[in-house]
């Protein structure tokens, strides 16, 4: 054995550890039976899974999540896929810029995003906590929306379009006849990575939170400050699990990968 | 309206930005006719043809189809069909629902609109294929609904961008014959563009030649063959040794050179291979190169008047490589051109 085949097995083993390994104790401690968060599990029960559906405030914070996940989502799809089509077809002054500008909250860390929202629309314009939750994700999905809108885009031919105009379709009618259904792989896999990417987002809903206005990760860990029981360990597994549910059955069914 | 001039081109000047691509284009086409668009690559075909569609704005100059003004009609009203090149078939419709598509917008419904796209297909003889996405497709099948979903449409015009450039050799003879018969069954007025002269020759009733988004020559097939205007349109044709003429005498890069008999009056004159006689004649030259071609060999000489191509019947005495040969190119016989660029 020589070092150099040592080493392939040991980042192996260290990815494994550190990206893994977290995930399956999270998994392990929800089943305990145990109080408190607590590694290894003391014994095994479901009660603590079960005790997440009867917590009211997740009940409160999963409604806003998922509100905020799709609404946002839906809102960037639509802002996104007039702007990517225009930036695909149309040779614009500024393309490049508002590429830029529309990808910046990929680049940006969601803190800065989050307090430069907060000190320069939400408090100046006394923006309603709810709304200003909605702007947010709206702001931080659209650049996935438009980069996996672009790309399917992009495969889509141009001349198609102009064959249905010379066929007596309008440019709009063009676009919703034969763009839109062409396109749509697409625009469901961006659905699906804008609800992924809006429902995990932590530091810009917690900028942003309010009284009685959470996201449900930013109430998970508030409910962590207070109480430290498995329960918050079983609700992240249960997350997880959806959102594994949700990528694969989106690469079995639309070749999610081919977008991303 | 009068019968010569059912589409016709005015002063059409036409740009991408600043940039000229056709200055002031004039052209009058008849009702049924097939023509042919021929000229080399970045002349201007498409851009002429994406006017015509109403694709392209026009910069200035006016397109009248019919007896209306269409300079500003847009391109869903002008009942102008375009193939592209690349078919641009719709990919999540079926061959069927590819055909209706535009009958569909039209409000045809139920059982006239089945009988008009049945009819469609069966005339390019795709009927089984109803029901194929176009990606389980040939490219030559591809292309026939693309011809298909035109037609329907009973388009007054129909415009076609190298409908056969991205067909085998084959494939290209047959889609030839194809687009020949469905151009005499319905009469459709025709314009299709080519690179490639022999398609012209065979399909056209009237070819136009195009330079630098300028005509060079609108002709017959057997006016642009044998009786070219211009250097340009010679050689585009195969005219392999072309000259200019300066007081009746050949310029060549060894000089003014006297033909043995009475040249035209004419900026230049042109030869076809074919028409140089070899073995007898008062020019001399040096044979560099040869090769057979089945019926006929081909000699290129080196001669005093510069590179001199010839080709003779094979059955006639092979020259040897190296060897001195005489020859004539008879002024009788040239193509006399009134324009030398
Ligand atoms: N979208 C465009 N933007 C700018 N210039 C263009 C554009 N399309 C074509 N041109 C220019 O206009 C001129 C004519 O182009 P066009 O496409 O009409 O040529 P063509 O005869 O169809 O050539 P080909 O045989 O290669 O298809 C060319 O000089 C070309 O560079
Ligand atoms: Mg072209």
């Amino acid at each position: 054995m020589t070092i150099r085949s040592l080493f392939i097995p040991l980042i192996l083993f260290l990815v494994i550890t550190f990206l893994i390994g977290p995930f399956l104790i999270i998994v392990a401690a929800s089943f305990s039976a145990g109080e408190t968060l607590a590694f290894p599990p003391q014994g095994f029960s479901l009660r603590w899974i079960g005790k997440v559906f009867t917590v009211e405030s997740f009940r409160a914070s999963f409604g806003m999540s998922l509100f905020l996940a799709v609404g946002g989502t839906a809102a960037a799809l639509v802002l996104g896929i007039p702007a990517s089509y225009a930036l695909s077809r149309y040779k614009l002054p500024g393309a490049e810029i508002v590429r830029t500008i529309v990808s910046a909250p990929i680049i940006v860390p969601g803190i800065i995003v989050g307090l430069a929202l907060l000190r320069y629309i939400v408090v100046p314009f006394q923006v309603g906590i709810t709304p200003a939750l909605f702007l947010a994700h709206t702001a931080l999905v659209l650049p996935y929306a438009v980069r996996v809108v672009s790309a399917s885009l992009d495969n889509l031919r141009s001349d198609i379009e102009e064959a249905a105009v010379l066929l007596g379709s309008s440019r709009l009618g063009a676009f919703f006849r034969v763009v839109m259904p062409n396109i749509r792989g697409g625009i469901l896999s961006a659905f699906i990575l804008g609800f992924v990417t809006s429902f995990n987002q932590v530091p810009v809903s917690l900028f942003l939170s309010g009284p009685g206005v959470r996201t449900l990760p930013v109430d998970m860990i508030a409910y962590m400050e207070i109480v430290f029981d498995p329960s918050v360990a079983a609700l992240s597994s249960l997350l997880a699990f959806l959102s594994i549910g949700i990528v694969f059955l989106a690469e079995r069914f639309l070749g999610f990968s081919r977008y991303v | 309206m009068s019968d010569a001039s059912y589409l016709s081109l005015r002063k059409l000047t036409l740009a991408y930005g600043d940039s000229v691509a056709v200055p002031d284009l004039d052209l009058d086409i008849r009702r049924g006719e097939l023509i042919a668009l021929l000229g080399p690559s970045g002349c201007g075909k498409t851009t002429t043809m994406r006017a015509i569609a109403g694709l392209l704005p026009v910069k200035s100059g006016h397109v009248r189809l019919d007896g209306a003004d269409i300079t500003r009609v847009p391109a869903n009203k002008r009942a102008v069909g375009l193939v592209f090149q690349s078919y641009a078939l719709f990919p999540h419709l079926s061959v069927y629902e590819n055909v209706a598509f535009g009958l569909k917008l039209k409000g045809m419904r139920g059982a006239e609109l089945d009988a008009k796209v049945q009819s469609g297909l069966k005339s390019v003889g795709l009927s089984s294929f109803a029901n194929r996405k176009p990606a389980e497709l040939s490219g030559g099948q591809q292309q026939r609904v693309a011809l298909a979903r035109s037609m329907v449409m009973e388009p007054k015009v129909l415009l076609l961008d190298e409908p056969l450039s991205n067909l085998d050799a084959r494939l290209r003879l047959e889609m030839r014959t194809e687009l020949q018969r469905v151009q005499k069954e319905t009469g459709v007025t025709m314009i299709f563009v080519t690179h490639d002269q022999a398609e012209a020759l065979a399909l056209a009733d009237r070819i136009v030649v195009m330079k630098s988004g300028k005509i060079e020559q609108i002709g017959s097939p057997e006016d642009i063959y044998n009786r070219p205007l211009s250097s340009f349109v010679a050689d585009f044709v195969g005219f392999e040794n072309i000259f200019p003429l300066v007081e009746g005498k050949l310029k060549t890069s060894g000089g003014l050179v006297d033909l043995s008999s009475q040249a035209p009056s004419a900026a230049g004159l042109a030869w076809r291979p074919r028409m140089v006689t070899l073995g007898t004649g008062p020019f001399r030259g040096t044979v560099r190169g040869t090769s057979f071609a089945g019926d006929s060999r081909e000699y290129l000489l080196d001669t005093s008047m510069g590179p001199i191509k010839a080709e003779v019947e094979a059955s006639l005495p092979a020259h040897a490589m190296g060897s001195d040969v005489s020859f004539n190119l008879p002024a009788e016989k040239a193509a006399p051109l009134s324009r030398f660029a």
